[in-house]
């Protein structure tokens, strides 16, 4: 793509760009941070996870501003437009997964002090590597604008859900063995479920990189990972 | 700095230079004009208007001479004039880039600078000569003569000024070329087109060479455009070279009202085309 | 495409083609400045023609009311069909052409007269109404170019003593006076402020339920606001023609794209 007659413009829109490139790698490192602490039982990772949320608060906020400065000043058409338009809502994603991982840490930092059992962490870590994956290929089809690679994306997402439906299932059934599994298990429930959400966000960030490549939106519809009421056979626990 | 101080050296120079030229031409014009108020204006008075010209030594006045003067010169415009305006238009609308155009735009300047005294010789050869006696008629054509090429120069200037746009437009609402020139070129340089007839009758009013060839004079009253006619220029010349003081006086006075007459036609012309300016 | 385009494409599938110009190729002199364009207008709707200075657009504008013929040495070939009928075709009575497709050129251009006379004179070319039709005539023209509050109560003023903007929206309603069928504008905001630019925007808004317009500009942001098909011209040639929406967001051809978001040169 040549470079604008205007200078200044490809400026503004690659300042957004690496914006996005710092929340992506802030985010990417919440989420691996958030993880790990709650695997590993570390209070002292997940407060210092908590404190990097604002820093992304702050990203988020100036990108918006930036955008709508652009859009005044440029009136952008065609790929710019969509270029800034994308950048707004890729931020607005970034800075949920990040409040998403903020909330992993917090739960983190609660079921450090009541542990139960450590072996229902395992389905979440796997949860956990392929929201990893699903959310380190959307940013690098961003910076790539790679159409082909966000749409993997989109499909994969299905796996998260199926996945989220058996950890769903085993945690369901450690509390039941046990009441007093309840509250960790319950904490971790949520875990799944923030975890299951940021897959969804990687999604959007997968739907906005498509439609900045090439102008079209993905159908309505995206396949979702087999449910638990669904007549398949479970998949064991 | 010294190049600057140079400068503005030469500019006061030149300026000064400017302003006594100007003052130079300007103090004949006012000289003129002062001469010929006080030498004609003693005389000015109704009989001038009222009685015809006399015999030499004794009392009378201009009326044949400015009856045929005016005579003849509303003829020769009448002729000329519109003659001249169809010429123009065509040479600015229909013909503009066409050889036809080239040529007579070249002879038309030519015919501009001819001397008068040539045209009248021409017309009394193809006119007098021809029927064998002067007329008024014959007057009348060599003013026309010289009236053409100064209303088809002034014709086609005016009309050229109109922009083409004004004509695009026109043209867009579905008129038809003759519409297009007649109810909006024509009116855009109304007044352009008015100073130039102005002007022309201007200058014929005081052309007297031709019309010694063609009108010759008339010492009596006569509107009959086929016998020779009085005209102011004429009876000036005729007067002015006289030994008689009466007749000298009255040659001033026409003089004296020709130049009135043209101040008023320029005054006139010029102020037609201050009005219609745009904003 | 996007959603919204994919309905309006829809409903102007079955859109009925005002004009079409077939293969047309236009010559000033040895020059060639149209190269084979073909596109539609659609009735009723607005057709923006954008492009770089010298690529054409005004000369295909100039084309489709035979404006050219003013001119010996510029020729047109190829077809231009109006309802049905080849415009280009010799026999064509150019004036009757005119008062079927009106323009308005890009420097307003009131006639020498009142700005009554201006709008009259269109009508009274064409028919023979008493005054006072006449008159309902000439507000009807004032009012759609949205003028008659500024001038209902001098008429007799001249058409050259009003400002810019008023001017244009004069040409303009002198265009709408005698009725045409379509409204061809060259680029007619670029001699005018952004006030006097808006009102005529709203007016093409308002035109276009009656009139089939064909606007050319420079602006594009214009072009995005008032259009709803657009072609882009580069040298003669059309690169691409579509639903405006569609090409402003996601242009089909690189070089519109280009254009479009200032990379060009």
């Amino acid at each position: 793509m040549t470079d604008h007659i205007v200078k200044a413009y490809d400026t503004e829109l690659e300042g957004l760009g690496q914006k996005i490139a710092e929340m992506g790698g802030i985010a990417e490192k919440m989420l691996s941070d958030a993880m790990d602490a709650l695997s590993d039982f570390d209070i002292k990772l997940a407060q210092s996870t908590i404190a990097c949320d604002p820093r992304l608060d702050i990203l988020q906020r100036e990108i918006e501003e930036q955008a709508i400065l652009t859009i005044a000043r440029r009136q952008p058409l065609a790929v710019d437009l969509r270029e800034i338009i994308a950048t707004i809502r890729i931020s607005n994603d970034l800075e949920r997964v990040g409040d998403l991982a903020k909330n992993i840490a917090r739960r983190a930092i609660k079921i450090a002090a009541d542990v139960r059992i450590p072996r229902a962490i395992i389905g979440l870590k796997s949860m956990h590597d392929s929201a990893a994956i699903l959310l380190k290929d959307v940013l690098d089809a961003y910076s790539q604008r790679d159409a082909q690679r966000a749409r993997e994306v989109w499909l994969f997402d299905a796996d998260l859900d199926s996945l989220e439906d058996s950890v769903f299932r085993d945690l369901l059934t450690f509390m039941m063995e046990d009441p007093r599994n309840i509250s960790f298990c319950a904490h971790l429930l949520f875990c799944s479920k923030n975890i299951e959400r940021i897959g969804d966000h990687a999604t959007n960030i997968a739907e906005t990189v498509v439609y900045l490549v090439s102008g079209e939106s993905m159908p309505t519809d995206r396949p979702k990972g087999r449910s638990l009421l669904s007549d398949s056979p479970s998949v064991p626990g | 700095m010294a190049l600057y101080q140079q400068r503005r050296r030469a500019n006061a120079i030149s300026l000064a230079l400017c302003y006594a030229a100007t003052l130079f031409g300007l103090s004949w014009l006012v000289i003129i004009l002062v001469e010929l108020f006080v030498q004609g204006i003693g005389s000015l008075s109704l009989s001038v208007f009222a009685q015809m010209t006399p015999p030499p030594g004794s009392a009378g006045g201009l009326a044949n001479a400015i009856v045929g003067s005016l005579i003849i010169t509303i003829l020769g415009v009448a002729i000329g004039a519109p003659l001249g305006l169809l010429a123009g238009t065509y040479m600015a609308e229909y013909g503009r880039f066409t050889k036809l155009t080239f040529v007579v735009r070249f002879i038309n300047d030519i015919l501009l600078s001819a001397p008068s005294i040539v045209i009248g010789l021409f017309i009394y050869e193809v006119m007098v000569a021809r029927v064998g006696h002067f007329s008024g008629y014959a007057g009348a054509f060599a003013l026309a003569v010289i009236v053409v090429p100064v209303v088809v120069r002034t014709t086609e200037d005016m009309l050229r000024l109109v922009p083409d746009s004004l004509r695009e437009a026109a043209s867009a609402l579905g008129l038809p070329r003759s519409h297009v020139i007649g109810k909006v070129a024509y009116r855009a340089a109304r007044a352009g087109l008015i100073t130039g007839v102005l002007l022309a009758v201007a200058r014929v009013s005081g052309e007297t060479a031709p019309l010694l060839f063609t009108a010759l004079n008339n010492q009596f009253f006569s509107a009959d455009l086929n016998a020779p006619m009085a005209s102011l220029p004429a009876v000036i010349f005729q007067f002015a070279l006289s030994p008689y003081k009466n007749w000298q006086q009255l040659a001033w006075t026409g003089a004296l009202i020709i130049t009135l007459a043209v101040l008023a036609l320029s005054i006139a012309a010029r102020a037609l085309g201050a009005e219609r300016t745009p904003k | 495409m996007t959603t919204l385009d994919a309905k309006q494409t829809q409903k102007d599938a079955k859109l009925p083609q005002k004009v079409s110009v077939r293969g047309l190729n236009f010559f000033y002199g040895d020059l060639q400045a149209l190269k084979n364009v073909s596109l539609p207008l659609y009735a009723k709707r607005v057709t923006a023609f954008i492009g770089p200075s010298g690529c054409g657009k005004s000369t295909l504008l100039r084309v489709l009311n035979r404006m050219y013929d003013l001119y010996p040495n510029q020729r047109a070939e190829g077809e231009v069909v109006l309802d049905g009928e080849n415009i280009l075709r010799p026999g064509q009575d150019l004036n009757i052409l005119r008062a079927r497709v009106g323009m308005v050129f890009q420097k307003p251009t009131p006639f020498p007269m009142s700005v009554y006379d201006n709008i009259a004179f269109g009508v009274r070319l064409y028919e023979r109404i008493p005054k006072s039709e006449l008159d309902d005539r000439v507000e009807a023209a004032l009012r759609s170019a949205a003028l008659w509050p500024e001038v209902k109560d001098n008429l007799k003023a001249s058409g050259l003593s009003l400002s810019g903007g008023q001017q244009q929206r004069l040409c303009i309603a002198r265009t709408v006076a005698i009725e045409p069928e379509i409204i061809l504008l060259d680029e007619p905001c670029s001699a005018l402020d952004p006030i006097s630019t808006a009102k005529i925007e709203e007016l093409i808004d308002e035109l276009k339920e009656n009139y089939t317009i064909a606007i050319v500009t420079h602006n594009m942001q214009q072009a995005a606001r008032v259009s709803d098909y657009t072609a882009f011209m580069y040298i003669g040639e059309l690169i691409e023609f579509g639903v405006t929406g569609q090409m402003f967001t996601s242009p089909a051809n690189k070089r519109t794209q280009n254009y479009i978001t200032g990379r060009f040169g």
